[in-house]
């Protein structure tokens, strides 16, 4: 006798209980403390931080101890404790030109004031697998830094602007749309645009990024800048009448040299792209900067015939909290609905065997 | 049904702040004012995944209160695991009293399915719903899709339901299966059986719909139309089973297919638990 | 014909893409059933004459009207968008070069000429179907090919069904754009053919854009002669073509082989 299946609550908790013990993994292995991975996974929870859209390594190092190192479910866990913070108002604009900068580049220029600082990076690294690292050392001491007051690093993009040789950008008096508050719609202001692709899933803007740069909506890219660093936050309070600082972060900023354009209107000068992300991430700034580029195809007067242009395409699907909602949520029961494909797919192929039989009866007689 | 208990402390009533009820309470209010019409919102980021429910699950919580009967369903029943994770989530943060039995309910969370028990006046459905938009697979562009709607452009769909007739004999849609609301906005049911359509048509009750992820909400309101889509001379049919409940009898109601074994056994059920449930109990005391 | 409004007038119609002229000044009018050819090489501003005549483009200066079914004549610019994709559904056609753009590449045969009766209300299944089966007969397709998509259908064919999708609705007024453009010659023939008897029959109006000066001379009453954004010759089409008085409509006259 079939006896409907019941226990579903309970499945569930002796599930969260599994999950618990793999969470922990073997007894005998020390726990994994949150400020160890704040410290030496920093760039797992700068990314954490930056598809979260919050800035608390704490939050977000615990959020991907949670997530047993699932990163996405990590941002995931940092979105859901954002939804429950109170909001405050929103800071000045972020002053990144007075950056104490911890590493500062130029592709454009073989030198500039504030130097080339290449700070800590991968990028002159060999990637060896370094098995010394199976073992605690201690690092050597980087070489000492000459004290002094820090060096002024204007901005490249500010000097070219300066001389009329890339746009300038925009100064506006509107409010910045806040995506958290109010639905995207298209067409989307460049504002929105940066918004989504700030918290965008960095794999998704990596290869759109990538496929510009492979002739899918050629940008002419060049990194006018990257720079990462503290900036103070700011907030104006009504009360005081004045901005009072409420602390720093640490952001990477990308500003990408693209194409040169000219118009009746103006004469011919390089178009730009921008990025900006929480701490050193700095594969999401450039991407994003790339994007911001290709999507503002149709300000330039260019077809947008790629997918990196699609407007609608990359928007949508930017957001990875969401698109792993949709995809995981296949696992979800649908036998109803397959039910009825079923009961429809019987019924054709019922009337298809029929209609043979009936074909074959005709051709014998 | 669990009584009233005490929600967790730390959360707000029903989790989401006052501000953002009171704002999906508005789409709400102009969804009803304009039957069938998705009307965007601020969608937040629940403790859920996007595409669990989420979007039912801010509609139930802008609009529950302490008196509310809540029941949630998944697939027809009570005990799936999403339905009782949903339900958990309202008896933590909002310590609703909650029921299985449809007549109980006052506010009833579904995800695709309608109950067998007649909805009444004053009771509200909230449908989760995936994609939103009816004409999506067609068209896949928003801008496209919201100017269709505008301008009430929907041959498109009825190409689709023509091509169907063409190549298969039969429209070929068998659940989330498009209808025009109060003459007017096309809408998609959400994927609820097609069988499940004519219930929707000057219901009693009123019927709210939520996409989270889309960030839509829609609205019937109640005694409104809600026709199928379909061609005169190739109606729509609900195409309700030939057999009954193997478990309590019931006819031209929608049965779950259960695999027996592997040589083919099979059984029918009621998909809608309360409702066999509920038969058995009457057939066990009459 | 003569007594009667015009059915479209164009009135100093212009077109700058910056500091570019691509059309310039461009005047006439067009009464109902009447064909006029708008002839010229590539870059003369022709596409460029079509677009702001359909109402895609919006002219930099002067403007396009159309006697409406209700016989009001209206600025094609002060149509909504709404009055405007109704209009391009119903009383209006549009042929494109390629038949890609102007059909449903994914759809059957069937579902592609129905579809404008979908639009406009028609709900029952066999009626689409039957009109569907009368315009394939028009258009000289096999019946058979009805659910059919016409990704198998060879270039005449789509052109044939592109003709019956825009014409089931019974337009006042159709714009071709290069119609027979890429297709071989014997092709070409039979679908100019076709077009000139069905525009016979239904006394549509059509105006078409062509390079070949031979499509113009078989459909076409009144002929405009362009060359970089300008009209350099207009009048019947026999005349202007037997007796060209511009020097470069005289080079494209004798520059076209005689058959």
């Amino acid at each position: 006798m079939y006896v409907a299946v019941k226990g579903g609550q309970k499945a569930i908790e002796n599930a969260h209980r599994l999950l618990a013990e793999a969470r922990r993994g073997d007894p005998a292995t020390p726990e994994l403390g949150v400020a160890q991975i704040d410290q030496q996974l920093a760039l797992a929870v700068d990314r954490v931080m930056v598809e979260g859209s919050l800035y608390d390594r704490e939050i977000a190092a615990l959020a991907i101890k949670q997530a047993r190192g699932d990163l996405i479910e990590a941002a995931f866990l940092v979105r859901a404790y954002r939804t429950t913070l109170p909001r405050f108002g929103a800071s000045e604009p972020l002053e990144t030109s007075a950056m104490a900068v911890r590493r500062r580049i130029s592709a454009t220029f073989k030198d500039l004031p504030g130097g080339q600082v290449l700070g800590p990076t991968f990028d002159y690294t060999h990637r060896l697998i370094d098995f010394s690292l199976l073992a605690p050392s201690e690092p050597e001491a980087p070489a000492e830094e000459t004290a002094g007051a820090p060096l002024a690093c204007p901005r490249v993009s500010g000097q070219l602007a300066a001389e009329g040789l890339v746009e300038a950008p925009a100064a506006t008096e509107t409010e910045p749309f806040d995506l958290t508050r109010t639905p995207l719609e298209f067409p989307a202001s460049r504002d929105v645009r940066l918004q989504n692709l700030a918290r965008g899933d960095e794999g998704f803007l990596l290869a759109l990024a990538y496929s510009t740069q492979r002739g899918f909506g050629r940008t002419h890219p060049f990194v006018g800048e990257v720079r990462f660093g503290e900036v103070e936050v700011e907030m104006v309070l009504e009360e005081l009448g004045a901005a009072i600082p409420l602390g720093r972060v640490v952001v990477t900023e990308c500003e990408m040299v693209n194409q040169f354009k000219g118009s009746d209107a103006a004469p011919p000068h390089f178009t730009s792209g921008y990025g900006l992300a929480f701490g050193q991430s700095e594969r999401k700034a450039m991407s994003m900067a790339l994007i911001d580029r290709a999507l503002r195809a149709a300000e330039f007067g260019e077809e947008a015939n790629a997918p990196a242009q699609n407007e609608e395409f990359v928007l949508s699907h930017s957001d990875n909290v969401q698109a792993t909602g949709f995809v995981e949520h296949l696992k979800l029961p649908h036998y109803v609905d397959f039910q009825s494909e079923l009961q429809l797919l019987r019924k054709l192929r019922a009337e298809w065997l029929a209609a043979q039989e009936e074909a074959l009866k005709e051709a014998a007689e | 049904m669990s009584a009233r208990a005490a929600p967790t402390s730390g959360y707000n009533f029903a989790y989401l702040d006052e501000q953002t009820k009171r704002m999906i309470r508005r789409a709400l209010l102009k969804a009803v004012a304009i039957p069938g019409y998705q009307v965007p919102f601020a969608s937040r980021e629940m403790p859920m995944p996007y595409g669990w429910g989420t979007g039912g699950v801010q509609v139930t919580a802008a609009i529950l209160g302490e008196g509310d009967v809540l029941k949630v369903i998944d697939q027809g029943s009570d005990d799936t695991t999403n339905a009782v994770s949903i339900r958990k989530f309202f008896e933590k943060t909002a310590g609703v009293a909650t029921t299985t039995h449809t007549a109980e309910a006052t506010i009833i969370q579904t995800r695709h399915r309608i109950p067998e028990t007649p909805l009444r006046e004053g009771q509200t459905i909230v449908y989760q719903v995936p994609i939103p938009e009816p004409l999506r697979f067609l068209e896949p562009r928003e801008t496209e899709t919201r100017t269709m709607h505008a301008l009430e452009e929907y041959g498109l769909m009825h190409v689709k339901l023509y091509e169907d007739i063409a190549r298969h004999g039969h429209i070929a849609t068998s659940y989330a299966y498009p209808v025009k609301v109060a003459g007017r906005y096309m809408m998609d049911p959400s994927p609820t059986p097609k069988f499940d359509n004519p219930k929707m048509n000057r219901s009693p009750t009123l019927q709210l719909f939520g996409a989270g992820r889309e960030k839509r909400v829609y609205a019937v309101p109640p005694y409104t139309d809600v026709v199928s889509l379909d061609f005169e001379d190739h109606p729509f049919d609900p195409d309700p089973p030939a057999e009954p409940c193997a478990l309590c009898g019931a006819r031209g109601v929608y049965l779950d297919e259960i695999v027996l074994d592997d040589s083919g056994g099979r059984m029918f059920a009621c998909s809608d638990t309360d409702f066999c449930e509920s038969n058995r109990a009457k057939a066990g005391n009459s | 014909m003569s007594d009667e409004a015009p059915l479209l007038i164009a009135e100093g119609l212009t077109k700058a893409y910056g500091s570019r002229l691509a059309l310039e000044n461009v005047s006439f009018s067009l009464y109902e059933g009447e064909a006029l050819a708008v002839v010229g090489e590539s870059g003369s501003g022709k596409t460029t004459l079509l677009n702001l005549l359909s109402g895609i483009v919006a002219p930099t200066a002067g403007k396009v009207a159309y006697r409406m079914r209700d016989l009001r004549t209206r600025d094609l610019q002060d149509l909504t968008e709404a009055e405007r994709r109704f209009l391009m559904r119903t009383d209006w056609g549009f042929v494109r070069q390629d038949a890609r753009e102007g059909l449903r590449m994914a759809v059957s045969a069937g579902a592609n000429v129905g579809e404008r009766l979908m639009g406009v209300g028609e709900r029952s299944y066999g009626r689409i179907r039957n009109v569907a089966l009368e315009w394939l007969d028009r258009v000289e397709i096999d019946r058979d090919r009805i659910d059919d998509a016409p990704t198998s259908f060879s270039g005449g064919m789509r052109q044939r069904l592109q003709l019956a999708r825009n014409l089931v609705t019974s337009p006042r007024l159709v714009f071709l754009d290069e119609p027979t453009g890429g297709l071989d010659v014997s092709v070409q023939a039979r679908l100019l053919d076709l077009l000139r008897a069905l525009v016979a029959d239904l006394g549509v109006a059509i105006v078409i854009v062509t390079h070949d000066l031979a499509v113009a001379r078989l459909l076409s009453h009144r002929i405009l002669v362009m060359r970089r954004g300008e009209v350099v010759e207009t009048g019947l089409t026999d005349q202007v073509l037997d007796d060209p008085q511009d020097a470069y409509t005289q080079l494209l006259v004798s520059s076209v082989l005689q058959a």
